[in-house]
């Protein structure tokens, strides 16, 4: 029986010419990643099992992007401990405020993960890298401090569902409407524990961005992965980024997948997640009459280059809503220095909205754009749980940019033109 | 070895924000945690749970983020069990990962019901509800899973080797 790609990866990475779904590995990993909310909870496991040095300086990523620039005293002491930690066992790839981004948008632009890696990282959006052809998945910070020292963490091989892409997104449609889309049919738990492997001709008809939004928001459906195949357009965004060799892997022609699920491109239109599951998923213009007092266009799903000109061509020359307060968060300083050289920035400013550095910051609650109770939100972010952003009373509408954008403009969702 | 308590019951989809919401990620003091724990789900719980208690809840217990502060809180607040339809895997992983017992059984979860005397024995799999008088069987861990539950968490199986 043939392989998937995830099981391929894993194979090689555990020393072993085949292995099928459902068997335990030991894998050795490329890279382990944390961040200021997972790290400094790692280090002291590491501290408290004696572990004395970290397996390799090179294959630990550690990103504060969660509380900072620090949002108060214990997220400074937390961000404290993992400038300390990564100071003593010269992490190589530390980034602190002033070259961080969010990590997920930060590590795949710095050329720090790669295709054909294994990865895990403390955050359970460590999925995303499986837009580069790399296997990427999300753990705790008990196994980032073991993987630290061992350089090897322990994975039950997944069985995989195939989402074949065809034909090609309409205009006013991205990656961030195809994996609402597939995880309101799908479920929130409609690939638990499992891979979800994009493939077919649509492929290639999607930026790197969208990919990256894709692979980004598996974990929502539960899954252990996503993963897309390695093309042309992964070559060029990886070429000059990464110094190590990538490696490719393909799917077998006789791999055993659970089910296949055909995506048409062509069908999508776009999508929101209603509160308080991304699988509560509506057409946009089903909602006109959801009125909103926030807009947030940002974070590891939908803060990259492509979702900031997306806002950009809707916002600019015209003024965001009146009682509607519009944050835009570009991913990493890269990004945000690209906004400001673009004259997105000015534009953004210009349009009423206001611009932060780099931050997970709203989405997951922690600062900079907290709901009240009743107030409202449509975001590009990943999650609209119950208090997600503040306020257990309060709501989470998740979208892409361009339908935030063009909700921000009127104050009520809406959806964006076929510009 | 085994927990007896009352049992708690929540629906599907539990996430890791209302088993402990972000804005109280600033710490990884685990009694500070706990001291929030389920608060944007049940806000009484915290002042209701006493050692040993159960959590009862339906499919898919932890998902969201992979934040291991919310299985510590849970631990913390001295939660002996967690009884699911199913986990999410990085909650599924980190709750052996820091020794707070989990287990898989839908039967039990469907049954039980909220305020009933759970009795559950890790070693058997065998869900008592000492209210009804009902037994239910967990599915048990692979082998591999045993192993790092005996040597009592991931990071003592690896310095143990």
């Amino acid at each position: 029986m043939g392989m998937t790609m995830t099981q391929k990866i894993l194979a090689d990475h555990a020393g072993l010419s085949s292995v099928e779904a459902g068997q335990l590995i030991e894998a050795r990993l490329d890279l382990v990643l944390g961040n200021d909310i997972t790290t400094p909870v790692a280090i002291n496991e590491f501290r408290r099992a004696g572990f004395e040095g970290v397996f390799d300086r090179d294959k630990i990523a550690i990103v504060l992007d969660h509380f900072v620039p620090n949002k108060d005293i214990k997220a400074a002491e937390q961000s404290k401990s993992c400038r300390d930690f990564a100071c003593e066992h010269c992490v190589s790839h530390f980034y602190d405020v002033g070259k961080m981004g969010i990590e997920h948008a930060l590590l795949p632009e710095q050329g720090v993960v790669t295709a054909g890696d294994c990865v895990i990282g403390a955050d359970s959006h460590t999925c995303t890298y499986g837009a580069l052809g790399a296997f990427s998945t999300g753990v705790g910070s008990t196994d980032m401090a073991a993987a630290m020292a061992t350089g090897k963490a322990w994975f039950k091989v997944p069985s995989a569902i195939k989402f074949e892409l065809t034909g090609k997104l309409p205009k006013n449609c991205s990656g961030k409407d195809v994996i609402l889309s597939v995880i309101g049919e799908i479920g929130v738990d409609g690939a638990l524990y499992k891979s979800m492997e994009f493939t077919g001709e649509g492929v290639s008809e999607l930026s790197m961005d969208d990919r990256l939004c894709i692979c980004n928001m598996a974990i929502e459906a539960g899954a252990k992965n996503g993963i897309f195949p390695v093309d042309d357009v992964t070559k060029a965004y990886i070429n000059g980024r990464c110094e190590r060799e990538y490696k490719v892997y393909e799917a077998d022609a006789d791999a055993e997948y659970e089910r296949t699920v055909t995506v048409e491109l062509d069908k999508i239109t776009p999508t929101v997640a209603c509160p308080h599951l991304p699988e509560n998923t509506r057409p946009a213009s089903e909602l006109h009459d959801i009125k909103i007092d926030q807009v947030v266009i940002g974070s590891c799903t939908n803060g990259r280059m492509e979702d900031m000109e997306t806002a950009y061509k809707i916002l600019a020359g015209k003024k965001v809503a009146d009682g509607v307060r519009c944050i835009i968060i570009p991913a990493t300083m890269a990004i945000l220095r690209e906004c400001v050289e673009r004259g997105y920035y000015t534009a953004f400013i210009d349009a009423g909205a206001v611009v932060s550095t780099p931050t997970c910051g709203p989405c997951l609650g922690g600062y900079m754009g907290i709901l009240a109770a009743g107030e409202r939100c449509i975001a590009t972010t990943n999650r609209n749980f119950v208090g997600r952003m503040g306020h257990p009373k309060s709501e989470v509408y998740l979208a892409s940019p361009a339908t935030a954008a063009a909700s921000a403009l009127t104050g009520y969702i809406t959806e964006p033109k076929e510009a | 070895m085994n927990t007896n308590g009352k049992a708690f019951k929540y629906g599907d989809n539990v996430d890791t924000d209302v088993i402990i919401p972000a804005r109280y990620l600033n710490t990884s003091a685990a009694s500070e945690l706990a001291a929030h724990c389920m608060e944007d789900i049940d806000a009484e719980f915290v002042g209701k749970v006493k050692a040993g208690d159960v959590i009862v809840a339906g499919d898919n217990f932890g998902c969201g983020s992979s934040r291991e502060h919310a299985p510590l809180a849970i631990k913390t607040c001295g939660v002996g069990c967690v009884i699911a339809k199913s986990f999410a895997r990085i909650f599924y992983r980190n709750s052996i990962n820091i020794g707070l017992p989990i287990v898989e059984c839908a039967e039990a979860a469907d049954s039980i019901s909220a305020g009933d005397e759970v009795e559950v024995d890790f070693d058997t799999g065998v869900i008592t509800d000492k209210t009804t008088g009902r037994q239910y069987k967990a599915q048990p861990f692979p082998p591999f899973i045993q192993n790092i539950i005996k040597k009592g968490g991931l990071l003592a199986s690896i310095k143990e080797g």
